[in-house]
C-alpha cells in the first residue's frame, strides 16, 4: 500500500516535470504573431558521449533558421517566422523515436536529423506516416533511404559509397598486389570491409579470406601475425578507432610494412593517441567534405554566432535547414504536402556544394574525401565526386 | 615456422599477464575457498591509475622509463589498498555467511568498481602516451620486443618473489597454515584476520602490476577492461587447479598460447575448401580460390572458456589438482 503511494507520488512528479519541460512554441503559438509561424524541428544527441557532435549538428540548423527569419521571407505574400525546436535523442533508438512523435503532434513543417543510423532509422516510418519531410545530415546507413519512405532524404554520402571510394583510391594510387581485409563483425565494420573487398576484386586485386575481431578486440597479434606470413601488401580495416588503433600499432610492432587503410569509423584524430607513431602515413575516409572545406560565409557565420569553429556535420545540417526552407519558398507553401514534391526535385548550391537528390532520397554525387595521417593529426589528401579523384588542393581552389 | 614462432611469443606474453592475473584468485580461494570475481576489476584500477600519472607526467620530460616506473609505483598501494578495502568491508562481514554470499557479493564488489572507475575516469577508451621507444629483436624469423621480453621477465620474476614468500616466510606459512585450517591456525597463535588480508593485498599488488603491463603493451585502458582479462583468468587458474599456485602460472601461461596458436590456425584449419572431398562437394564456393570459413579468428575470446568447459569436464580438479590440503 506505502509503495504504491509512493509511486503514485513518483508518477505526480515526473508528470509535473515532464509539464515545466515543455518546449517553448507551446507559449509563442500563443501569443499574437504577426504572419505565420512555420516550425523546423532539430534532433540530435544533447546528452551522452557524443553530445558535442549533437550540439554541432544543431548549430547549423539554427544558424539556417535565424538567417532565413533575419532575411524576411515571405511565403504566399505573408512574412514569415521560422521557430526553431531542438529535441534530444541521446543517441538512443527508442528515445528517437518517442521524439520524432513528439515533433509530428506539435506539427512541425520538416526536420532536420537525426544525427545517428541507429535513430534515424527507427524514426523514419512516424515522419513518413505524418508526411513531414525529413533530412539528415549525418546518417550514413545505407538501410536510412532504402525503406521506400518519399519523406526521407540524407545530404551526406551512404557507406557502400565510401568502402568503393577508400577501395579505389588504394588500388589507384597504393597499387596492391595482394590485400588483407578484416573487420570487427558489426554491422558497420562487416558492411564496409564487404564493400571494400567487392571493389578491389572488381579491380583485380587478390584479397585474403577475411579475418574478424570483435568491436572489443585489443590483442590482434595472432590475426596479424598470420597476416604476416602471407606479406599483404595493404591490409583494411573496418571498425572503430578503438579497436584499430591497436590494430595497427600491434602490426607495426610485428613489422608489418603494408599500407594500413580505414573507414570512417578509424578516421579520427584519435587515432594518432592510440596508435602513436605507427598511425603516420595510415590511409582513410569519411563520408562528405571536410569541415574546412566548407563555404567560407558559412564558416565566418558560424565562428561569429558560436564563437567556435564548426566540428564535424554542422555544414550538413546547415544545408538541410536551408534546403528545407528553399523548397518552401519554390512551393510558395509551408505545408509538407505541397513543398514535398519542391524538395524531391530541387537543384540547389549550399555550404557543402550543389546538392540533388535521387529517387530514394540520397544526395546525388556525395562526395567522399580521403585523408592520411601526419604527425598525429589527419589530413585530407583527396576527395571522391562522382567516381573522379580530386586532389584536396584542387578541390578547394575549384570553389565547388 | 616463423609464423608458429611468432604465435608462440605471442601467447607468452599474454599468457604470462593472465599467470599473474590467475595468481590473485587462486591466492584468495585457496586461503578462504571464495571465488572474487572483482579481482578483475583491481587490475583495470592498477591501469587506469598508471594512465592517470603516467599521462600527468609525461609531459614532463622525464626519461620514460621512470615515469612508467613511478606510474607502477603508484598503482600498486591504490589497488593494495582497494584490495583490503574490499576484504575488510565486503568480505569479512560475511566470513561465516554460506558461501553463496560472499560469491554474488564479490559480483557485486565487481560491478561497483567498474562504475566508479567509469565516474572517475569516463567510458571512453583511454589512450596510453606512447613514451617508450620500443626497439625489436628477430629471431628464427620471430618478432619480440623489448617491451615483450620486459612482460616476461617482470611476471616471472613476480611469480618466484610469490613464491618465495610463501614457502620461505613466517608470513607465507602463517597463510599455508590458514589455508589448512583456520580454527587451529588461529589457536596457534595466527592472526588469521590479519593473514587473510595480506592475501587480499598481495593478490592486488600482483593485480595492479599486471594492470600496468597490460595497458602499457596494448596502449589502452577502459573501464570495462577488467571484466574479460579477470574472466580468462579465472579460467587459468581452474585449468591449473584453483588454489594451487605453480598451477596458476601453468595454467596462465597455457592459457595464453592456447589462445594464440588457436586464433592463428582455427580459420586455415576449419576452411572446408582447403579439404579436397569437401571442397569439391562445395563447388563454386571455393573456385578459383575461394574460402569457406566455419570460425575465424574472432573466436580467439572463445578458446579460455572452451579450456574452462573442458577443464571441468575431464578434470574437474585442474592440471596440477586443487590443493586442499596443502593450498596457500
Amino acid at each position: 500500500m506505502k509503495n504504491s503511494k509512493i509511486t503514485l507520488t513518483l508518477l505526480a512528479a515526473a508528470v509535473a516535470l515532464i509539464g515545466c519541460g515543455e518546449q517553448k512554441p507551446a507559449a509563442t503559438a500563443a501569443a499574437p504573431a504577426a504572419g505565420v509561424e512555420v516550425k523546423i524541428g532539430h534532433v540530435g544527441p544533447l546528452t551522452g558521449g557524443i553530445a558535442h557532435l549533437g550540439k554541432d549538428n544543431e548549430n547549423g540548423a539554427r544558424l539556417a533558421v535565424e538567417e532565413a527569419n533575419a532575411a524576411g521571407i515571405k511565403i504566399d505574400g505573408k512574412a514569415v517566422k521560422f521557430v526553431f525546436v531542438a529535441e534530444d535523442d541521446q543517441a538512443d533508438p527508442k528515445v528517437g523515436t518517442t521524439v520524432a512523435q513528439k515533433l509530428v503532434d506539435a506539427k512541425v513543417a520538416g526536420v532536420v536529423g537525426h544525427l545517428n543510423s541507429g535513430t534515424s532509422i527507427p524514426a523514419s516510418p512516424i515522419y513518413s506516416q505524418a508526411g513531414i519531410p525529413v533530412i539528415s545530415g549525418s546518417a550514413t546507413n545505407p538501410k536510412l533511404t532504402e525503406q521506400g519512405f518519399k519523406t526521407q532524404f540524407r545530404v551526406v554520402g551512404r557507406d557502400d559509397q565510401q568502402g568503393p571510394a577508400v577501395a579505389n583510391y588504394l588500388a589507384a594510387n597504393n597499387k596492391p598486389k595482394l590485400v588483407a581485409v578484416i573487420d570487427d563483425a558489426t554491422a558497420y565494420g562487416e558492411g564496409i570491409a564487404n564493400e571494400v573487398e567487392k571493389t578491389l576484386k572488381a579491380a583485380g586485386i587478390k584479397t585474403l579470406p577475411r579475418e574478424k575481431g570483435t568491436d572489443k578486440t585489443t590483442d590482434w597479434k595472432a590475426i596479424l601475425t598470420k597476416l604476416r606470413g602471407r606479406n599483404p601488401d595493404a591490409v583494411f580495416y573496418g571498425g572503430m578507432d578503438a579497436t584499430g588503433g591497436p590494430l595497427l600499432k600491434q602490426g607495426r610492432e610485428l613489422g608489418i610494412k603494408a599500407v594500413f587503410s580505414f573507414g570512417d569509423g578509424a578516421c579520427t584524430e584519435e587515432m594518432g593517441k592510440l596508435a602513436g607513431q605507427a598511425a603516420e602515413g595510415l590511409l582513410c575516409s569519411q563520408a562528405g567534405i571536410p569541415v574546412a572545406a566548407a563555404d567560407k560565409k558559412f564558416l565566418e557565420a558560424y565562428k561569429k554566432k558560436f564563437n567556435a569553429d564548426p566540428i564535424l556535420y554542422a555544414p550538413f545540417t546547415y544545408d538541410a535547414a536551408n534546403l528545407l526552407i528553399a523548397a518552401m519558398q519554390k512551393a510558395n507553401s509551408a505545408d509538407p504536402a505541397k513543398y514535398l514534391p519542391e524538395l524531391q526535385k530541387i537543384s540547389f548550391t549550399g555550404a557543402t556544394g550543389s546538392i540533388s537528390f535521387d529517387g530514394k532520397g540520397d544526395r546525388k554525387d556525395a562526395e567522399m574525401t580521403i585523408f592520411t595521417m601526419k604527425s598525429g593529426k589527419i589530413e585530407p589528401i583527396a576527395v571522391i565526386k562522382g567516381g573522379k579523384t580530386i586532389p584536396y588542393a584542387e578541390f578547394i581552389k575549384g570553389g565547388k | 615456422m616463423d609464423t608458429f614462432l611468432q604465435q608462440v611469443v605471442n601467447g607468452l606474453t599474454s599468457g604470462s599477464v593472465y599467470a599473474v592475473v590467475a595468481l590473485g584468485y587462486t591466492m584468495v580461494y585457496g586461503i578462504i575457498q571464495l571465488i572474487n570475481f572483482a579481482h578483475g576489476e583491481v587490475v583495470m584500477i592498477g591501469a587506469m591509475v598508471a594512465f592517470t600519472v603516467i599521462n600527468t607526467l609525461a609531459a614532463g620530460g622525464m626519461p620514460p622509463l621512470l615515469v612508467v616506473m613511478i606510474g607502477a609505483l603508484s598503482a600498486i598501494p591504490v589497488c593494495m589498498a582497494v584490495g583490503y578495502a574490499m576484504e575488510r568491508l565486503a568480505y569479512r562481514p560475511l566470513r561465516r555467511a554460506p558461501r553463496l554470499a560472499p560469491l554474488i557479493t564479490a559480483i557485486g564488489v565487481s560491478i561497483i568498481l567498474q562504475h566508479l572507475a567509469m565516474l572517475v575516469w569516463s567510458r571512453n577508451i583511454l589512450a596510453f602516451p606512447q613514451i617508450i621507444q620500443t626497439s625489436t629483436y628477430t629471431f628464427f624469423g620471430a618478432t619480440i620486443s623489448s617491451v615483450q621480453i620486459a612482460i616476461i621477465g617482470i611476471c616471472v620474476a613476480m611469480m618466484a618473489g610469490l613464491a618465495l614468500l610463501v614457502y620461505r616466510t613466517p608470513l607465507g606459512t602463517a597463510m599455508r597454515a590458514t589455508a589448512q585450517n583456520p580454527q587451529v591456525a588461529g589457536l596457534m597463535g595466527v592472526d588469521v584476520n590479519r593473514v587473510i588480508a595480506a592475501t587480499f593485498v598481495i593478490g592486488a599488488g600482483l593485480g595492479a602490476v599486471a594492470g600496468v603491463l597490460f595497458g602499457t603493451y596494448y596502449g589502452i585502458a577502459q573501464y570495462t577492461m577488467g571484466s574479460v582479462l579477470g574472466l580468462k583468468a579465472f579460467s587459468a587458474a581452474v585449468l591449473g587447479g584453483i588454489g594451487n599456485i605453480p598451477g596458476a602460472m601453468l595454467g596462465g601461461v597455457l592459457l595464453g598460447l592456447v589462445e594464440a596458436l588457436g586464433a592463428g590456425y582455427i580459420g586455415d584449419l576449419t576452411d572446408l575448401c582447403s579439404y579436397d572431398w569437401l571442397a569439391a562437394a562445395l563447388g563454386s564456393r571455393c573456385a578459383d580460390g575461394g574460402h569457406f570459413i566455419l570460425f575465424g579468428s574472432n573466436y580467439q575470446d572463445v578458446f579460455a572458456f572452451v579450456v574452462l568447459i573442458l577443464v571441468l569436464v575431464f578434470r574437474p580438479q585442474g592440471l596440477l589438482g586443487e590443493r586442499v590440503g596443502d593450498r596457500a
